[in-house]
């Protein structure tokens, strides 16, 4: 146990010299990667706020939301970040967060009132495929196509969890049926979305569940025109991601700075070619350029957090019945 | 042998087992401890352990099944490139996971070389998703294990036993009843368990080759009951079960295994007559002609995509590189600390139990084991400045069981045959380690720090749980890459990980091989 004393009390002499505060935001991992909105945010907000943002990344959401249930009322963290409505129900069970004071112009498809979290940006599921190839218009003609698609397991993927309740919240008590129609059209199912995306740009399958926005990724970065999302009649399956301030913070008026610095143009003209998903406030540039080329759905699915939680186990059974034929 | 006098003391051995048997015993205890009203098991925890059963059974089989004839016709024959190819028969189960699955997809998947080739001669493309599917992709990552694990068997025949055997004139058949089937029962048990339990705790693999949830193992029930239904009981009772099922295929080798060894040469080097006909000879050349097709082929398609990227790579994934051989070497001292000793309280012949605590690394399930150390070092101290010494660690234990089975039966040799001899000279305790015991276990020590290093090198393992945001290894940030999109870059990373972990492998393995073989 020596070293664990010795590394507590070098941790300890650190925090002592410290002189400005620090405010501790956990997020999820591929928010603080080199490639991900993390370096900009941080350097964006450490220029306003005197402060020191320190980004602790943590596995994806559920991971996120299990580290904070784990850590309890001694968590280091101050703020939240990378939560989304799948979570929110769980994650406000806990106690552990307390309520904001952001008002801001979001432009969400759909209305959000939350007094315990606040959105930093959204997307659309939707599977992406090869620009060259007809896509179907809709899950029914995709369960009878004989396009093959990659999908990712809802037990430990966001993205598959995301498509589990899309087709319940287009279908209702008929989604066994889609998914009976589907199973044949399922190449795999991937723990990740990076092993399904993976898999897709080796050819592998037809599709892949994903974001409208994936195609902005090639277009923008790469330059690469031939991907393109599938826009579905039933509507599209939003994730809103949010981000909430503990109740127990260090630093709660640090915290809700940086609620209020979240939403505001610095923060949101960082998200769309870092996080690849849309803004949750538009900047007032506007959207880069790309992005006016992606599909838009026309009709927004979004189930609340509590139909969410409520469905959640029940559509994941019929999910596990009809792909395990 | 029990109660024999030994010149070395067992309870180092024994004092390092009951550590790693605490770390593994204690994580899972401070997760249970930790629950909340659990749920128990589900019907569906039934269907994914007769899964797991039954992959990993058939994993375990096929890939020691096809071991017997490859490392056999490895250790007859002698042409150019052998010691690289034995060399590269580690990098299969170093790669992480996500890689190892695209580089086999890009060979046997539906757009994969394999079948191209065939629709190219008008023929039906193979159909990899599935339990065959799952079972190719075991045999791949272990054949190479379970080859080299037997053929160290045969290279510790002594040369005089192949002389004498040459000199009586006998013929394949007495070969085999005389050295080869006794040797294989002594090497083949411990090496079907280890790869029986490497593929009980497989998730990824198993489910993505598989074609879908049918193909749902306990690891991945375990992921369920801590991120979709956050039932740390269930996660612990799952992880519990995983433990008793090794425990018990461990205790089962150990049964089966036995048979004296064939005492001690003179170390010379290693000459065969045997096996000199057409026919043994055009065998041999077809094993190791498929092993190494099957094996290298993977390998290939994981070179070919990440040459293009490998230039372009940035200086973070330098910096993770750096990392990751930092935790690589720290977690192989460990190893060599723990095993080492371990292995020398096994051959002093007391201890079932230093075996069995040897075996469990590598059926605890990561997850748990992370985040028992977690419940467990957060009052305490700071997760995250502990993120070094803790992967380092875990990844030690988790390559103990590998070191154990490579180390133990040199182990057992080495006290059998200069035990008295040493004991008649008094040289005992740290006298006997330094002059007797550490330089006939060179070779062996040799490999298994080769393979710890290149393990954990490859490992996720924990230390997605307690990253700091400034200490990444080299496998986290390949997966942020392709979080990321960056599917080229991660390609190049990839590639780079796979060359640090053969050099760490090929330098470890060399440095300690002295079965001088050209």
């Amino acid at each position: 146990m020596k070293h664990l004393a010795f590394a507590a009390g070098l941790l300890g002499a650190s925090a002592a010299f410290a002189d400005t505060p620090e405010l501790t935001v956990y997020t999820y991992d591929s928010f603080v990667s080199d490639w991900g909105p993390g370096p900009a945010v941080e350097k964006a907000f450490e220029e306003v706020c005197g402060c020191d943002l320190k980004l602790v990344g943590a596995g994806d959401g559920a991971a996120l939301l299990a580290r904070v249930k784990l850590e309890g009322e001694r968590s280091d963290a101050d703020v939240v970040l990378g939560l989304d409505t799948n979570l929110t129900a769980a994650a406000k069970e806990t106690g552990l967060f307390a309520d904001h004071s952001v008002s801001a112009e979001f432009a969400l498809p759909v209305e959000w009132n939350d007094a315990t979290f606040v959105p930093y940006d959204w997307g659309y599921f939707a599977f992406v495929h090869n620009a060259d190839a007809a896509a179907p218009a809709d899950f029914k003609a995709l369960a009878a196509s004989d396009k093959k698609i990659v999908i990712q397991d809802p037990r430990s993927s966001t993205p598959g969890l995301g498509l589990l309740l899309w087709v319940k919240a287009a279908y209702g008590d008929e989604a066994p049926e889609i998914w009976k129609g589907l199973s044949d059209n399922v190449v795999t199912v991937t723990k990740g979305w990076s092993e399904a995306y993976g898999m897709f740009l080796e050819g592998e399958a037809d599709m892949v569940l994903s974001y409208t926005t994936s195609p902005a990724y090639h277009l923008i970065a790469e330059e690469d025109g031939s991907k393109a999302a599938a826009a579905f009649n039933e509507g599209h399956y939003m994730q809103v991601e949010v981000a909430g301030k503990l109740a127990n913070a260090d630093q709660p008026e640090l915290a809700d700075q940086f609620l209020a610095f979240m939403v505001s143009d610095a923060f949101q003209s960082i998200i769309p070619t870092t996080n690849w998903m849309y803004p949750a406030v538009t900047p007032a540039a506007g959207l880069p350029e790309g992005f006016g080329t992606l599909i838009a759905p026309e009709k927004s699915l979004l189930l609340s957090e509590t139909e969410a939680a409520e469905v959640r186990d029940a559509a994941l059974g019929e999910w596990l019945d009809a792909l395990s034929q | 042998m029990a109660g024999r006098a030994q010149p070395v003391s067992a309870f180092p051995g024994i004092s390092a087992a009951l550590l790693v048997a605490a770390l593994i015993l204690g994580t899972l205890g401070a997760v249970a401890y930790r629950a909340e009203a659990g749920t128990g098991f589900a019907a569906s925890d039934w269907a994914a352990l007769r899964f797991t059963l039954t992959q990993a059974s058939l994993s375990a089989l096929l890939s020691v099944g096809l071991a017997i004839p490859v490392a056999r016709a490895l250790a007859r024959r002698r042409f150019p490139g052998r010691s690289l190819l034995i060399a590269l028969l580690g990098a299969p189960f170093i790669l992480p996971v996500i890689v190892a699955i695209l580089g086999l997809l890009a060979v046997f998947g539906r757009a994969g070389w394999l079948s191209q080739g065939l629709i190219f001669l008008g023929l039906e493309p193979v159909q990899i998703y599935g339990l065959h599917g799952v079972v190719l992709a075991h045999v791949f990552f272990n054949l190479p294990l379970a080859t080299r694990l037997i053929l160290q068997g045969w290279q510790e025949i002594p040369a005089e036993r192949f002389r004498l055997a040459a000199q009586l004139d006998a013929g394949p058949l007495a070969m085999w009843r005389l050295l080869e089937g006794p040797m294989l029962r002594r090497v083949a048990p411990g090496a079907l368990t280890v790869v029986f339990a490497i593929c009980l705790s497989s998730f990824a693999v198993a489910l993505t080759l598989g074609g879908g949830p049918r193909a749902t193992t306990i690891e991945l029930a375990i992921y369920q009951a801590f991120r979709f239904d956050f039932d740390l009981g269930r996660a612990a009772l799952l992880s519990g079960m995983q433990l008793v099922l090794t425990g018990a295929a461990a205790l089962v080798a150990l049964r089966v295994s036995a048979g004296e060894g064939f005492g001690a040469g003179l170390d010379r080097v290693v000459r065969r007559w045997d096996g000199q006909s057409a026919l043994a000879r055009g065998l041999d050349g077809f094993w190791i002609v498929l092993s190494a097709a099957f094996l290298l082929l993977p390998l290939a398609a994981i070179v070919l995509a990440g040459l293009p990227g490998l230039m372009g790579l940035k200086g973070t994934v330098w910096q993770a590189a750096g990392n990751s051989i930092l935790v690589a070497t720290l977690s192989t001292v460990i190893l060599l600390a723990l095993a080492l000793p371990m292995a020398a309280a096994v051959a002093a012949g007391r201890n079932g139990l230093t075996e069995l605590s040897g075996i469990l690394g590598l059926a605890a399930s990561p997850l748990v084991i992370g985040t028992g150390l977690f419940i467990l070092i957060y009052p305490v101290a700071d997760p995250f400045a502990l993120a070094l010494p803790v992967t380092a660690l875990v990844n030690a234990v988790m390559a103990l069981p590998f070191a154990m089975r490579i180390l133990v039966p040199r182990a057992r040799e080495v006290l059998g045959r200069y035990g008295r001899l040493s004991l008649s000279l008094d040289m005992q305790g740290w006298a006997f380690v330094r002059r007797v015991y550490l330089p006939r276990m060179r070779a062996q020590t040799g490999f298994a720090a080769g393979l710890a290093a290149a393990l954990s090198m490859g490992d996720l393992g924990v230390v997605a749980l307690f990253a700091d945001p400034d200490f990444a290894t080299l496998p986290l940030q390949i997966y942020r890459l392709m979080g990321a999109y960056r599917m080229e870059a991660a390609a190049g990373a990839a590639l780079l990980l796979l060359m640090l972990s053969m050099g760490a492998f090929w330098i470890l393995d060399r440095g300690g091989r002295w079965h001088a073989e050209a």
